[in-house]
Formats: structure tokens, C-alpha cells, sequence
């Protein structure tokens, strides 16, 4: 699997920002032919070390060698043309370009200063092909899915003779198939002797592809260890720096009885709720202290029901009806007054407001419910901002920093407390775990757990089904942009089950194809 | 569930998808000179389409200039002032007589270096476009009036002759010079946007500025070079339009600007960006001439038809723009 030579070593690695030292004397080895994982919380050090490796940043002490060699980059150019190449979670091509142009912009084959297109894709054709990619050459990268253009992205990165590919959370918003799709071709890479240095949240992911695992926390090295001989658990104890108690507890509520909760009024019913081209109608109902997961995948409907049921789109009919009475909810301001709150998936460009302080944040959507009219004191706000940032143990507790400062985790806990100032009965969460690290996705869950347990009712959009099923009471699963199933949460229910309920429709749709 | 979904993800639509807007300005061209012919008898000779490029060979140049500097994105607000200054500058040094071949080189050279300086600030200061080339205008025109407050006549023998020359065929149907010159800029245009280095990073910026810095292409360098190139483009634009009339006016060309994009908008391309022809422009400015040729034909219309023309087409292009762009993204 490896050979005994590393490609790329880096010795005592260190680095400082004003205040911060994000590195200390870390170490680091890359073998041809392996996968290997770097983990670590958010701010443990990943990016800065990725960083550090490719140019972006200059190192204070240490040294980089590449096949024995001495290298140090000035930035991911050089990085590249020594054959180590970046494909960033963000997907930084041009979608208004062609497939092949993607591949080979800036080094396109040229005779006499003219690109010769014909030996783009024709060049394009055989490296996609060796990725056993299919695809249509000539048509923009728009017209294909985030998937396949991360694929597109590692095409371009390992034309460069790549000998070390980094990806740096390459998984983050694709769907299962596609992440599978994305390991056949890191381990076709790995095959063929190529070093893959992988970053990702995902604990799952990296049982599944990495040879070896490297763990970082607080800029420092923890250990290197064989993926085999490093249990699950462990690897989290390493990571965050203790013992993993805390999802114990929470493991236990979901089980509670759904039948006991489902007595009486549901808080939230809706029947027929749809919209073309949205989403298929459905019904859903919602009692007050349930936690209502919705499982699926990535484009199957889910932030649909969410934006239907918070009013930001309109449905095209059926009714609502809220403590059993008739109600619309037509607009998102309507929906706030009936005491539903919405925590978008999309946390930096639908909700935190980055140049505003954490108290700003956090007050908004209350002031927006009283009105712009009749401000809420200082004092009160204090008081309030004080409460939540203790509560959700947000970091650096400063309510005064621009929320820009914070890590992901910590803005999702902003966000977080936004709406749960306003106290809703009703609170809408889509993927308020994404992208953000262990330790705060496990407080996340328990607050939400909390949070039921106190009455008010959850909707939980969640790509992860461990956490869907950890949570929920009841569980709605999307396909195709269709509700198909509702399922009780009860001991027959588990992960598997759920992902047959999502796959039964995947079959009828490549008949069709 | 794997592979099946993913490979099958082939695009669809394609093929017409970024061609739509250039099609639809082509159709609505030859529908436009349908009615013209269908409407009047004298419309069918092709001096009429001649005509068309004779009275508005200065136009097309200028605005396959502006078509690079849209295509990134940006845009330049000056050329119209930087062909009225070109325009005084040759007459006013003509005038002085100074010799033909001096007086093109140097008339030449003004619009680039506007352009060079223009693109210079936009990108080291991170300026918006609109803004620098609002000042570049401002500018350009106050040395149209510095120089001469009032029209200069020129009538140096090479003005005149390129000005008079008529290349024609025997049925005594015939192009200017300008035309020519034209259409040499509109060949080096879409061959440089097509199979050059600098133009496909042109194409890249208008994409995704940010991705283009990334895949390590001349982000800088390209974007200085487009406004250096509408200005090249203004330049020869002041040129032709110097041989067509034979003068330098401080305030001719004023708003020639607001036509060119317009042109350039009507040919398709998209105005944030990455997408378009130049041969879309050709049609866009041919669109423009056939338009102002029909309400000449017409006789009882006001010329100011032609801008409600221009403005209801363009409202019709931006939708059409739009309605592609949203399932594009």
C-alpha cells in the first residue's frame, strides 16, 4: 500500500498570526499510493497547515521537502507545477466555461499562439475517461451538478502530474452517490501512486477511504495512527481532547413515546402544501414538543418544505392550520407571528449578518418581531445575549466581536440563538450541523434535544442520518422532491431502513434514463 | 444509485442554450429587413445594407472594444468622449499641419493610454468600473472643448481621399474604406476572443473573477488589457468617424456610449459577464442601422422613434437574458 519513501515530509511546522499560534511544531508525512486524512476540530489547525504546505502562507520554523528535496512554495502556482494540487470545497472553476476548457485554461495546447481546441477535447476526453468520467466535453460546467465539477476540479489538479492531490473538504455539500463516486476516483488516484491528503468532517468518510489518519488539535500534533487500529471513539477523544459522554445522554430521547406526544392538537398541521417545480404537495403535522426530521438527499426537496412552511415561498394551495385552527402562512412575517423560526441552510449568505456584532445578530430577529418602532433596551438585550451565549457556550463569549471573527460552529450558534430569543414554538433547523466540528455539532444536538424536551416543537433538516435518527420522533423522507414516507421512530427504524426509503425511487429514475 | 445518477446528468439543452440570445437578435434582423423590403421597393438594394455599415462603421469598432470590457463583467463609459477626442486631436493637429502618418500614430495612442490608466485604477484600487470610466468621460470630453470650442474643419488630401474613396462593383454598389477598416477589427476581435490565450481568460473573469485568480490565470494583466483595448477601439472609432465627417466637433459622439451598449446588449452578450460574441455585436449594431434606415425610409416618423425602438428592444433582450440565465446557474 505505501512505499517506505515518503513524497512529502514536513518537520516541526510552525506558524503564528498576531495572538494566535495556529501551528506548533507539527510533523507531518505523505506516502505515494496512500489516503491520508487530516482531522481536528474547527481551529485546530487543518487549513493553516494546508496553507503552509501550499504557499499560501510562509512557515516561522520548519522545514518542507518534496521527494527528499527541499521545497518551499510561494503560492499554489508553484505549488502546482511541483505537482502538489488543491481542490478547495468551494469549486473554483468558471460554469460559464466549457468542460474541457476548465481542464486546461491557462495551459491550453497551442500551435502558433491559437488554442487548438480539437487537442483540448480530444486531451480532455482521455483524462476524464481515465477518472471514468462520461461526460459531454463541449457543454458549459454549469449545466452539470456540484458533483460532477468537483470532479472536473480534481481533473484539472491531477493533469498537472500531480504526485500530491490535497483535498480540502471535498464532500461537504455533495449526496451520497456522489460522494461515492468521489472515492472510486480517489482510490483509482491512489492506485496509480498518487498522494491524497484528505480533509473532512465526516468521521464515516474517513473509515471508509483513508489508509492513515492524522489528528491536530489547538495547532499541535496529536499522533498519526493506522485507520485500522484506531476505533471511531478514539479518534474523536483525540480530537476534541476528552471523553465522549455527551451523545450517550441524548441517544435515549428519541425513543420516547411518539404516541404520547401525538395526543391532542398538533401545533403545526399542514395538508397539500406544494409548489411547481418546488416540491410535490404534501401534508405534515407537527405537535408541540416533537422533533420532526426530514431525511434525504441533497436536492431532494428538503430546504423546499422548510421555505413552504416559513412562508419565504408561497404554496400553490392546501390549507394550514395552527392549534387546530385555520391559518395561512403566506409570508416569512406571518409565519414569525404564529411563532415559527427558520435557521437557513445557507448561514452566510441568508443568515448571520458578518460585519455585526454577535449581541446585533442575535437580536434581530426579535427586534424584527416587535417592530422597528419600539427598540428593545440595552439593559434587556444584555441581559439576553448574556443568557445564550453562556447557555450555547459560544466562543470567544464577547458579544461585542463581529460575528465574522467566530469559526462556523460558533456563527451557527448565533443563529441559533436569533430565533431562540424570540422564543418560538414552531423552530425550522436546516443542516444546522453542516461543516462544523464535532464538538459543537454534539452541542447543537443536545440543546435541540433540550429544547423538545421543553416544549417546543423542531423541525430538523439533516443530511446525516446518525444525527436525523439520534434526534427525531418521527421521520419524513424526501425523494424526488416528494414527501414518500413518514416514519415512527421506534426501535424497527435505523439507517438502513431509511436509506432504502430514499433509494426505492433511485432505481425507477435510471430506467427512465 | 451511484453511477447511474451521475453520469446521466449529461446536459441537456445544450446545444441551443448559449446561442439562444444571438439567434433571436439574428431572426428579429432578418424579420426587421423583411418588413423593410416587403414595405418599400427601394429597400432590397443592397446599397442599403451598405449604407447601413458605411453610417455606422465607427460604431461597430468602438463597440466590439466595449464588447471585451463587458465580457469581463465591466464597462466603459468613456468611448464615446475618447472618439470625440480622438476626432478633435487629428483635426486640430492636422490643422497645424503636422503630417497625416504623425497625426494617426499619435491619435492613435490617446485612447490605449486613457484605457491603460482607466483599467490601471479599476483593478490595483478595486474601483467599480462605472465610477472610473464616468471620470474618463468627464475627462476626454473637457480636452474636446480645451483644444477648440467650436467644430474644426479638416482638409488634409489623405482625410479627403479616405474619406471619398469608394470601393465598389460594377453594378455601382460600393463600401467606404471604413468599412474595410471595420471589418479587419471585427476578424482580429473574434479571433483573439476565440482562440487566444487573452481572450478565454477574458471569457474566464466574466465567469468567476474569483476561480480565474485561483486556476492561476493573468487576472490583472487581462483586465488592464480590455480597457486598453476599448480604448484602441474608441481610437480607431475616432478615426473613422473624422474620415466620415470630415471635422472634429468638441461634442459630437455625445451619449454614443449608452448606443454601444445598447449594440453590444442586443447582440447577446450578458452584461455581468462570460458570455457573448463578437459577432452578436455585429448583428447588434446592425440592428441599430436597419432600425434608423427604416424610419428614414418611413419619412413621416420622428428620428427620436429609433431610441423607443432601441429601448423597447432592449427591455426584450435583458428578459430574454434573464429568462436563459435562471436555469443556466
Amino acid at each position: 500500500m505505501t512505499d517506505s519513501r515518503p513524497v512529502l515530509t514536513m518537520t516541526g511546522i510552525s506558524k503564528s498570526f498576531p495572538g494566535v499560534r495556529a501551528l506548533h511544531n507539527v510533523n507531518f508525512q505523505l506516502f505515494p499510493g496512500e489516503v491520508h486524512a487530516l482531522m481536528g476540530e474547527n481551529g485546530a489547525g487543518k487549513s493553516t497547515l494546508i496553507k503552509v504546505l501550499t504557499g499560501v502562507y510562509d512557515t516561522d520554523e520548519g522545514t518542507i521537502t518534496l521527494d527528499g528535496e527541499p521545497a518551499s512554495f510561494t503560492g499554489p502556482m508553484q505549488a502546482n507545477a511541483a505537482g502538489v494540487s488543491t481542490v478547495y470545497q468551494e469549486v473554483n472553476l468558471c460554469t460559464n466555461l466549457s468542460v474541457a476548457e476548465n481542464i486546461f485554461i491557462g495551459r491550453e495546447p497551442r500551435l502558433l499562439g491559437a488554442v487548438r481546441w480539437g487537442e483540448v477535447r480530444r486531451r480532455a476526453r482521455a483524462l476524464l475517461a481515465r477518472l471514468d468520467l462520461d461526460l459531454d466535453v463541449s457543454a458549459p460546467l454549469g449545466s452539470y451538478s456540484l458533483a460532477i465539477q468537483q470532479m472536473v476540479a480534481i481533473a484539472r489538479a491531477i493533469d498537472i502530474k500531480a504526485r500530491v492531490l490535497i483535498l480540502d473538504e471535498p464532500t461537504s455539500s455533495l449526496d451520497a452517490g456522489e460522494v461515492a463516486q468521489l472515492f472510486r476516483i480517489m482510490r483509482q488516484l491512489r492506485d496509480e501512486g498518487i498522494a491524497i491528503l484528505f480533509v473532512t468532517h465526516f468521521l464515516d468518510q474517513v473509515y471508509e477511504i483513508a489508509d492513515r489518519i492524522t489528528v491536530l488539535r489547538n495547532g499541535g500534533l496529536v499522533g498519526e495512527y493506522q485507520t485500522a487500529e484506531l476505533p471511531q471513539l478514539s479518534l474523536v477523544e483525540k480530537m476534541i481532547g476528552k471523553e465522549l459522554d455527551v451523545l450517550e445522554g441524548i441517544e435515549e430521547h428519541s425513543r420516547r413515546d411518539l404516541a404520547a406526544l401525538e395526543e391532542g392538537t398538533p401545533l403545526v398541521a399542514v395538508s397539500n402544501f406544494g409548489r411547481a417545480g418546488a416540491v410535490a404537495p404534501f401534508s405534515l403535522t407537527i405537535h408541540a414538543g416533537e422533533v420532526v426530521g426530514l431525511a434525504g438527499l441533497l436536492g431532494s426537496g428538503r430546504t423546499e418544505v422548510a421555505r413552504l412552511l416559513f412562508g419565504a415561498d408561497r404554496t400553490d394551495g392546501g390549507q394550514v392550520a395552527i392549534d387546530g385552527t385555520a391559518s395561512s402562512l403566506r409570508t416569512p412575517a406571518q409565519a414569525i407571528d404564529h411563532g415559527v423560526g427558520f435557521c437557513s441552510e445557507n448561514r452566510r449568505a441568508e443568515g448571520i449578518v458578518a460585519d455585526l456584532s454577535v449581541r446585533e445578530n442575535m437580536i434581530l430577529a426579535m427586534q424584527a418581531a416587535r417592530g422597528w418602532l419600539r427598540p428593545i433596551p440595552r439593559r434587556r438585550q444584555d441581559e439576553l445575549v448574556d443568557k445564550y451565549v453562556k447557555a450555547l457556550n459560544i466562543r470567544p463569549a464577547n458579544p461585542e466581536v463581529p460575528v465574522r471573527n467566530l469559526s462556523g460552529g460558533n456563527q451557527q450558534k448565533v443563529l441559533l440563538a436569533r430565533w431562540l430569543i424570540t422564543e418560538p414554538r414552531l423552530l425550522i433547523l436546516d443542516e444546522p450541523t453542516r461543516g462544523i466540528d464535532i464538538g459543537a455539532k454534539t452541542e447543537i444536538q443536545k440543546l435541540v434535544a433540550q429544547l423538545s424536551d421543553g416544549g417546543m416543537a423542531v423541525l430538523f433538516i439533516s443530511a446525516e442520518l446518525e444525527e436525523v435518527l439520534r434526534l427525531s420522533h418521527k421521520v419524513a423522507v424526501m425523494r424526488d422532491r416528494q414527501m414518500v414516507a413518514q416514519l415512527a421512530n421506534d426501535d424497527s427504524l435505523d439507517a438502513d431502513r431509511i436509506m432504502q426509503t430514499i433509494a426505492s425511487g433511485s432505481h425507477r429514475e435510471e430506467a427512465d434514463r | 444509485m451511484t453511477t447511474g445518477t451521475l453520469t446521466a446528468g449529461r446536459a441537456r439543452f445544450r446545444l441551443p442554450r448559449k446561442q439562444i440570445p444571438v439567434l433571436a437578435t439574428l431572426a428579429l434582423l432578418l424579420v426587421m429587413y423583411g418588413i423593410g423590403v416587403s414595405q418599400y421597393t427601394a429597400f432590397s438594394n443592397v446599397q442599403v445594407i451598405f449604407n447601413v455599415f458605411i453610417d455606422n462603421g465607427f460604431l461597430l469598432v468602438v463597440a466590439v472594444g466595449m464588447t471585451f470590457v463587458i465580457l469581463t463583467g465591466g464597462i466603459d463609459l468613456s468611448v464615446g468622449s475618447v472618439v470625440a477626442m480622438t476626432a478633435m486631436v487629428s483635426a486640430a493637429l492636422l490643422k497645424d499641419g503636422m503630417p497625416a502618418a504623425l497625426v494617426l500614430v499619435i491619435a492613435l495612442l490617446i485612447g490605449p493610454t486613457l484605457g491603460l490608466v482607466m483599467g490601471c485604477i479599476i483593478h490595483f484600487f478595486e474601483i467599480q468600473p462605472f465610477i472610473v470610466t464616468l471620470a474618463g468621460m468627464f475627462f476626454a470630453r473637457g480636452m474636446c472643448t480645451f483644444i477648440s470650442g467650436a467644430s474644426i474643419p479638416i482638409t488634409d488630401g489623405f482625410w479627403t481621399s479616405m474619406s471619398q474613396e469608394r470601393i465598389g462593383n460594377p453594378q455601382g454598389n460600393f463600401v467606404s474604406i471604413s468599412v474595410l477598416i471595420a471589418f479587419a477589427v471585427v476578424v482580429v476581435a473574434a479571433y483573439t476572443l476565440a482562440y487566444t490565450r487573452l481572450g478565454r481568460n477574458v471569457y474566464a473573469i466574466g465567469g468567476n473573477p474569483q476561480s480565474a485568480l485561483l486556476m492561476g490565470l493573468p487576472v490583472a494583466r487581462t483586465r488592464i488589457a480590455v480597457y486598453t483595448i476599448s480604448g484602441l477601439c474608441s481610437a480607431i472609432g475616432g478615426i473613422l468617424l473624422s474620415f466620415y465627417t470630415l471635422s472634429g466637433a468638441p461634442l459630437i459622439a455625445v451619449g454614443m456610449e449608452l448606443d454601444v451598449i445598447a449594440a453590444v446588449v442586443i447582440g447577446g452578450t450578458v452584461l455581468t459577464g462570460g458570455a457573448g460574441y463578437v459577432f452578436g455585436t455585429v448583428l447588434g449594431v446592425l440592428v441599430l442601422g436597419v432600425i434608423q434606415t427604416l424610419i428614414t425610409f418611413d419619412g413621416s416618423l420622428n428620428s427620436w422613434w429609433t431610441k423607443i425602438v432601441i429601448g423597447g428592444l432592449l427591455f426584450a433582450f435583458i428578459l430574454l437574458q434573464r429568462l436563459i440565465g435562471i436555469r443556466y446557474k
